[in-house]
């Protein structure tokens, strides 16, 4: 009985039987409660996390063409790559806040224009070298060259000058930027001794796991930093990344105990692989969103009631339910959702409404011939399937719709961003301002819907500006509800990371700042 | 040996003329390297100055001249996508083709040919239609079902063997066996029934011969009548076969390769070419070419040796 308790409640500490099921089973064993509630909570304590072993994580997305260089990851894989061997200045933590990580504090003028990042001091990196705020300029230098081909040359355009005063780096905005501390998380970003200029590919950084075995597009071997300056992450002594970019053998891996950690687990055989013995699926809410998209100043979609009657047409819970199997969220028409920091959650949602659609479809004035809908199953999982029940759910409020099939070759640079109604997908981004920068402002090169509103791109600009933050949010909903009732999107839902964890994880936590905790599984797991 | 000599020199010129084919089949594509390499990035300027460094503004003989040279001493060049030297990376991977292949090929030819002779020995009989039946239903199955239901069973059910086959140096010989066993039985499923249907055929159809029905009649058993008679006359049909699956092994794996997530030549064939590196496509091309004609080559010397009427011409 006693051991059986103690086996309960260390259980229970890891959050794998509620605390209410343990009282329950307590209770029927003789225990008091108090006494229950006692054992508990010593039991979360003495519940730290067990150092060494060898972590496996199976992923998708890796090929033999991979690098190590941070400038060129665009994958799962080399993202997870880069969060074995590197640090960042600061990351995104889980609540949407701000941790520090290679910078021990940051600070910035009130005008939010000039950033100050003071460096942690006695970090090494892998090679010995001491991280010095010299080595966050070089990296950062790296990243603005157009040469590097970096995925974060995006960010650094809006850097005006960068400078470094002992053990202080600074970076002065061409326009003030309230969060550039969020920008500079970028996982891109990855901290390298003299910034990677003279082996960008080396795969040394400050982080917590060594380079062991490169081989890119099958396993790549990393094993624990001995001089890593955080003692609160990295608990297993060896880190291995095998690439397995089929999905059935990355499920058949996890059920057969060849690795704990599997990323991108179809919602469709969610379910069942969560029924399978020594195995469950975790799922956690991101920022990533399934949309159609209209451009707003092309005929018939110039016109807003049109817009709105498409709008009221799609069942958003039955996407949800159907294309997502429940692994997801509604969208309401604006690309911000609870994974953002300072999301309004009292904008209405917008619901499926048939007869207020048909209302709309008859005030804008269309013909009533065939709205053309292009689409392709590269679109995102499942997306012809979605066309499909939208066509259905529109032919109910009397808007016909015509789908037509795209290939996915092509459909990228073809048909998103250049017809006026199709399919799409946004990975979204860390924060608000950056979404929304990236697609929705007039001058945007990936404005693919059109959407050009003078009150909106002006609310936005001063926005990034206002380091108040119960001042932003409101700007941020004001934005929200333009967008929700001009706007060219049509945002039926928000897809979760899906991942499969072994029971020998233990200490998982959930973080929707990306797939696999935003990446930091390996650091903060650790294994039974 | 004449004929045979014939033979090699005429694999020689066939790999030669593929090596144009490769070569002109990347010139005619659209873009040059230097486009590749610079993408969406490219200014007229920075073209320029690639193909002066590349040296794309010779005349195309002379660049071919000059990588089919550098190819015979070993000098692939380098990859566009991650500047890795392409004949030590394609090495690595080459090798664990060849390794995944030749266990393959060691459980599966024995075992082709002598099922093949049970079946050609009980002709007609159960024997015959069990051998048949089974292995006709593995070809028929697509490999990465057969690999699937392999993983199922033998990884996830009882977990006999890994589902995944990664191999790497520091492994010994028997952890990586270990590792591909899955694999291999799916190889050996795939291969079977091409080799074992031939044997029979080719052992049956010899049975009809004069010389045969004379050994029956000197009261040879049917198991020595194949063996001694049968066997040696239906070699160069069989060889033939082998050869073909044999080069199959090595170059047409990449399903199998995917699933198994085996780090072969097929999957860094496939995942350059998404990536239009055409150095490494061109190297993986002629690598192809001389495995598939150099086996052939063999199975034909192998024929002609086996063939007294070839070997002794009059």
């Amino acid at each position: 009985m006693n051991d059986e308790i103690k086996y309960l409640a260390g259980r229970a500490a890891q959050g794998r039987v509620s605390r209410r099921a343990f009282m329950g089973r307590a209770a029927a064993l003789g225990i008091s409660a108090g006494m229950a509630g006692n054992m508990l909570a010593s039991a979360v304590s003495a519940q730290g996390a067990v150092k060494g072993g060898t972590l496996r994580i199976g992923s998708v997305g890796g090929e033999s063409t991979n690098s190590l260089d941070p400038a060129l990851a665009a994958s799962q894989v080399p993202y997870h790559n880069l969060n074995q061997f590197g640090e960042t200045l600061v990351e995104v933590k889980a609540d949407g806040s701000i941790g520090h990580r290679l910078a021990e504090s940051v600070e910035s003028t009130p005008d939010a224009k000039t950033w100050m990042f003071k460096m942690r001091s006695g970090v090494e990196f892998h090679n010995g070298k001491t991280v010095t705020a010299e080595d966050a300029m070089r990296t950062m230098e790296r990243h603005s060259n157009d040469d590097a081909q970096s995925g974060a040359l995006g960010i650094m355009r809006g850097i005006e000058s960068m400078k470094v005063d002992g053990d202080v780096f600074s970076v002065t905005l061409s326009t003030p930027n309230a969060d550039l501390p969020y920008l500079l998380a970028d996982y891109h970003l990855q901290i390298q001794p003299d910034g990677g200029f003279d082996d960008p590919a080396a795969g040394i950084g400050a982080g917590a796991y060594m380079l062991e075995a490169n081989e890119p597009g099958a396993r790549h071997l990393w094993k624990k930093n001995p001089n890593y300056w955080d003692d609160s992450r990295g608990h297993v002594d060896e880190v291995e990344i095998l690439v397995i970019n089929d999905a059935t053998a990355r499920m058949a891996a996890l059920q057969s105990g060849q690795v704990h950690i599997v990323n991108r687990v179809d919602p469709k055989v969610a379910q069942l692989l969560g029924r399978s013995p020594g195995v469950q699926v975790v799922n956690v809410g991101g920022p990533g969103h399934y949309v159609f998209i209209m451009h707003c100043d092309t005929e018939p979609f110039a016109n807003n009631d049109l817009r709105m009657a498409l709008k009221l047409a799609i069942n958003r819970q039955e996407m949800v339910d159907k294309i997502l199997n429940g692994y997801g969220t509604v969208g309401n028409d604006f690309p911000i959702n609870a994974a953002y920091p300072l999301f309004d959650d009292s904008i209405p949602q917008r619901e499926y409404d048939p007869a207020a659609a048909a209302e709309y479809y008859k005030k804008s004035g269309h013909d009533g011939s065939p709205i053309v809908l292009r689409v392709a199953d590269g679109a995102f999982p499942g997306a012809v399937e979605a066309a499909q029940l939208y066509q259905q759910s529109a032919a109910a409020a009397g808007i016909p719709l015509e789908i037509k099939r795209e290939p996915n070759d092509g459909y990228w640079s073809d048909v998103w961003n250049v017809q006026p109604f199709c399919a799409s997908y946004w990975g979204g981004r860390p924060v608000q301002d950056q979404m929304y920068s990236t697609a929705y402002l007039s001058t945007a090169d990936w404005n693919d819907t059109r959407f050009k509103n003078p009150q909106f791109d002006e609310l936005l600009l001063s926005a990034r500006a206002e380091l108040d933050l119960g001042k932003r949010k409101g700007i941020y909903s004001e934005m929200a509800h333009i967008m929700r009732d001009e706007g060219g999107l049509i945002c039926p839902m928000f897809n979760d990371y899906v991942d499969g964890l072994s029971d020998k994880v233990q200490g998982w936590e959930k973080d929707g700042t990306g797939e696999l905790m935003g990446g930091r599984a390996s650091q903060v797991v650790w294994l039974a | 040996m004449k004929l045979v000599s014939q033979r090699i020199a005429l694999g020689l010129v066939l790999i030669l003329a593929i090596s144009v084919l490769i070569f002109a089949g990347t010139e005619i594509l659209p873009g040059d390297v230097a486009q590749s390499i610079l993408g969406q990035s490219a200014t007229p300027e920075a073209l320029a100055n690639l193909r002066e460094e590349l040296g794309l503004n010779e005349p195309a003989l002379s660049r071919y001249l000059d990588w089919l040279f550098s190819a015979l001493q070993g000098d692939l060049g380098t990859a566009l996508t991650n500047g890795k030297d392409i004949a030590s990376s394609i090495a690595g991977r080459l090798g664990n083709t060849l390794f995944l292949a030749f266990w393959a090929a060691i459980i599966a030819v024995p075992l082709a040919l002598t099922l093949g002779l049970v079946a050609a020995r009980y002709a007609g009989r159960w024997p015959d239609k069990l051998i048949s039946g089974v292995t006709l239903a593995t070809i028929s199955l697509p490999e990465f079902v057969v690999g699937y239901i392999v993983m199922y069973i033998l990884a996830v059910n009882y977990r006999l063997f890994p589902s995944t086959s990664v191999i790497y140096d520091s492994m010994s010989l028997w952890e990586k066996l270990n590792a591909i066993a899955l694999p291999v039985i799916v190889l050996v499923l795939v291969v079977l029934a091409h080799m074992m249907r031939m044997t029979r055929a080719a052992i049956l159809n010899v049975m009809q011969s004069p010389y045969i029905e004379t050994a029956e009649l000197k009261g040879l058993k049917p198991a020595a009548i194949i063996a001694r008679h049968a066997f040696p006359n239906a070699v160069a049909p069989v060889v033939n076969v082998v050869m073909l699956n044999l080069a199959y092994l090595v170059v047409g794996v990449v399903v199998v390769e995917v699933v198994f997530v085996y780090p072969g030549i097929g999957q860094y064939l496939v995942d350059h070419v998404s990536k239009r590196d055409v150095p490494v496509v061109q190297a993986c091309g002629l690598i192809f070419a001389a495995v598939y004609i150099s086996l052939n080559i063999l199975a034909d010397v192998v024929s002609i040796l086996t063939n007294p009427r070839l070997r002794h011409p009059k």
